[in-house]
């Protein structure tokens, strides 16, 4: 029965395949996976929005929409009403067929992240050998979509705001690729049904999770870092900030442009997500072995929502970072810190079984950490702000 | 430690988070129109024109002197004086406005009126739900419009409203001394001609020389 | 020869096609992206899945963005040529590719035809790959490597010798 829950959705792809000729099935099956991924994660993505709004509306001391429907849970229909309902404006020296493919590329490039994400037990869309690879190829093919929405607007900020954000995105694509490959070494494998089935192993009840490493934690915190940078999240929000460039590289876009564009930057924000659980937080597998009868997709989405949740809490909360100390972040201190968190990993490895290697690896990172913090903050007073008055 | 202040942060934010479920602190939302938050005896929005007693033409206290209308910044009062006469709260045949016409499009509250009304016949309401979809009538309020009671002043301004009555009935006590006093004289001068006309003459005519002078700057005061 | 190598064939002679040919160079640039994005759809065709993804997350994603940097950054881009796209010595330009295309082609010949028809596509997987990366292959990847280094220090040195300059 409980096998039935955990596999409901490939029992019912194989049923209604069964009803097709047997050439066909194939196709067939892929279709209604495509199928489930695009009813499920635009789901994802409204219930989101309201999350985000009422959560960061009640963070910042006040209640979020609650006129549309109970406690505005209908939020997402109205914005889409509005979206498809508003006036398509295309400015008039801008480049018309560049400005039409920017968001659906976005938006194709972001759906295609998620065929190789494994939403539970047997249940990802496809199978390869190099699948951490495609998700990463697909991650940068996003920046020439933003490229190409603030270069073919024709307006100065918007193409300022898309170098922001391209520079920026590059600058933390390499911290967010190295902080995968330590877990591809650990693995042994790019594949991430491989990832996903190397941590779903027990110890006395606790999970093989990799967050539950030294350096795994570690390049959990990096890889949480640069995909917040990567989405354009805040506090690395500069390139679409609101009271920054206007909106940014999407400030000429209106309508359905504008909703796409929304959709592909929240989609994004789930799909790393999908990718961040399935790398550190062990993908569809129960945190205790004793919770294995909760079916494994419920496991997959709620550790999404959770990160998810995390990312909304950190918006709340920090301020945005300017352009230049982003990028000095990225490459001065968190480049580094991957850097060394691959040798503590391999250290950990050579290190054997034992007690000893979880001592010296989280003591060298949490020295090398501290120690670069300190020496990264000399020289910089926090205090309270005092003036000098002219006398 | 690096990254110290942005756990505080977060913890603050869950703080915020958790709190505006329980306490009125953290969540300082006021949903408007459903809730409001009280007005202060303050406030003030746009004038009135207050009435003693029911009918609101006969009480009316404005008599039409038009010190509002010539002090009025935007000039936004029209006032039209009557023909006829009406007797005022000590008895006085009084003009009164025929027309009173207070444009609220163009007042913009900063209650010059109210402060050399000599009558104390114009004072500030605090209604300001005044939104209507006529851009140009809906707007500018007549007479009838502008009446409102005394006991409704003594509702949204309760201090400022004892404090005008409390002056408001010394002034009329000092008007009917005023008038008794005067009374008395007449019948002491027509009733006693003969007898004791100096102790009876002197006694009324110090009270009338002390009434007189003390009438005489209560009127060149108001 | 299936379809669908014919259609990505098309895709990619199309999109190069574009990139010489089109006035505006962001255009160019973006339909050079689609070569490069047909190449790699030709690889995974082959079935060389590390060799595909690579060339996706490299070039897309690298070498694109930098082309349309560079682009962008010398200013080019705002007035397309009006004297068309030809340059002077076409003549020239075209004899010398259609003697590259000639030798390649011959030299392709040449091996195919040495080659067994019904051969066994081996199944590369990455593990492999990374095996001949460190183990025979290790000194040109160190090679590779030390280049990329020097690349990168000559760029911060250049770009610090600007910031240097501008103080």
């Amino acid at each position: 029965m409980l096998e039935k829950a955990d596999q409901l959705f490939i029992l019912l792809r194989n049923w209604i395949v069964g009803f097709l000729p047997a050439g066909w099935q194939a196709a067939a099956g892929v279709v209604l996976g495509v199928i489930g991924i695009v009813a499920v994660f635009p789901g994802l993505f409204a219930i989101t929005t309201v999350l985000e709004r009422k959560g960061l509306g009640r963070m910042q001391n006040r209640i979020g929409p609650n006129r549309t429907g109970p406690f505005g849970i209908l939020q997402p229909i109205a914005d889409a009403i509005k979206s498809l309902t508003k006036e398509d404006i295309v400015p008039l020296n801008a480049d018309a067929v560049v400005h039409f493919l920017a968001p659906v590329f976005l938006v194709v490039v972001v759906f295609m992240g998620f065929a190789v994400l494994p939403v539970g037990r047997n249940m990802v869309l496809v199978d390869m050998d190099a699948s951490l690879l495609f998700y990463f190829a697909m991650g940068a093919s996003t920046e020439v979509s933003i490229f190409m929405a603030g270069w073919s607007s024709r307006n100065k900020y918007s193409l300022l705001g898309a170098m922001r954000a391209v520079a920026q995105m590059i600058s933390y694509e390499v911290p967010l690729l190295l902080s995968s490959v330590v877990v591809v070494m650990m693995t042994g494998s790019l594949s991430l049904v491989k990832i996903v089935e190397a941590q779903n192993r027990y110890t006395w009840g606790l999970p093989h999770w990799y967050i539950f490493t030294p350096w795994g934690c570690a390049a959990f915190v990096m890889y949480a870092i640069a995909a917040t940078a990567e989405t354009n999240r805040s506090p690395f929000d500069l390139p679409e900030g609101e009271s920054e460039l206007v909106a940014g590289y999407f400030t000429e876009y209106s309508g359905f442009k504008f909703a796409l564009f929304f959709l592909g930057e929240y989609l994004g924000m789930l799909s790393i997500s999908g990718l961040g659980t399935t790398l550190f937080l062990g993908g569809w597998s129960a945190p205790l072995a004793a919770l294995n009868w909760v079916p494994s997709w419920i496991w997959f989405f709620s550790k999404v929502m959770l990160s998810i949740v995390v990312l909304i809490w950190v918006r709340g909360t920090l301020p945005r970072l300017r352009q230049d100390q982003l990028m000095n972040f990225a490459w001065k201190f968190v480049l580094p810190m991957t850097l060394l968190d691959l040798m503590v990993a391999a250290l950990w490895r050579f290190l054997g079984d034992g007690w000893a290697r979880w001592v010296v690896c989280s003591a060298i990172l949490v020295i090398v950490y501290v120690a670069a913090g300190r020496a990264g903050m000399r020289g910089k007073h926090f205090g309270p702000r005092t003036y000098r008055y002219a006398e | 430690m690096l990254g110290e202040g942005i756990l505080k942060g977060l913890a603050e934010t869950a703080k915020n988070f958790a709190g505006s479920f329980v306490s009125a602190e953290r969540l300082t939302t006021v949903e408007y129109p459903e809730q409001r938050i009280p007005t202060a005896e303050n406030a003030r929005v746009f004038p009135f024109l207050i009435y003693d007693g029911t009918d609101w033409e006969a009480g009316m206290r404005c008599v039409a002197c038009q010190i509002c209308e010539k002090e009025c910044p935007p000039k936004c009062i029209y006032i039209e004086k009557s023909k006829d006469k009406k007797p005022d709260f000590v008895g006085k045949m009084q003009i009164y406005p025929a027309k009173f016409d207070i444009d609220v499009s163009v007042c913009m509250s900063c209650q010059i009126c109210v402060e050399v009304c000599p009558f104390e016949a114009i004072k500030m309401d605090t209604e300001f739900e005044l939104s209507t979809t006529d851009r140009f009538g809906g707007l500018l309020f007549d007479r009838k419009h502008l009446a409102k009671s005394n006991e409704y002043y003594h509702e949204i301004h309760p201090t400022e409203a004892t404090e005008v009555d409390a002056r408001l009935a010394e002034e009329k006590a000092k008007a009917e001394a005023k008038a008794k006093a005067a009374t008395q004289a007449a019948a002491a001068k027509a009733g006693a001609p003969a007898s004791g006309p100096a102790p009876g003459a002197a006694a009324p005519t110090a009270k009338a020389a002390e009434a007189l002078p003390a009438s005489k700057p209560a009127g060149g005061g108001e | 020869m299936s379809f669908v190598f014919w259609l990505l064939a098309a895709i990619t002679v199309a999109g190069g096609l574009a990139a010489v040919l089109l006035k505006n160079l962001v255009h160019c640039a973006l339909a050079l992206t689609v070569v490069f994005a047909g190449l790699a759809l030709l690889f995974l065709q082959l079935d060389a899945q590390f060799a595909g993804f690579a060339q996706i997350l490299v070039y897309v994603g690298a070498v694109a963005i930098l082309v349309v940097f560079a682009i962008l950054l010398t200013r080019s881009s705002e007035t397309p040529k009006d004297g068309g796209v030809f340059s002077r010595t076409w003549g020239a330009g075209l004899a010398i590719s259609a003697a590259v295309f000639a030798v390649l082609g011959w030299v392709v010949l040449q091996s195919e035809a040495g080659l067994p028809r019904e051969i066994n596509v081996p199944n590369v997987t990455v593990l492999q790959i990374g095996n001949a990366l460190m183990g025979r292959y290790v000194l040109p990847l160190e090679i590779v490597a030390l280049l990329l280094t020097a690349a990168l220090i000559g760029a911060v040195i250049v770009a610090m010798h600007e910031k240097g300059d501008a103080k």
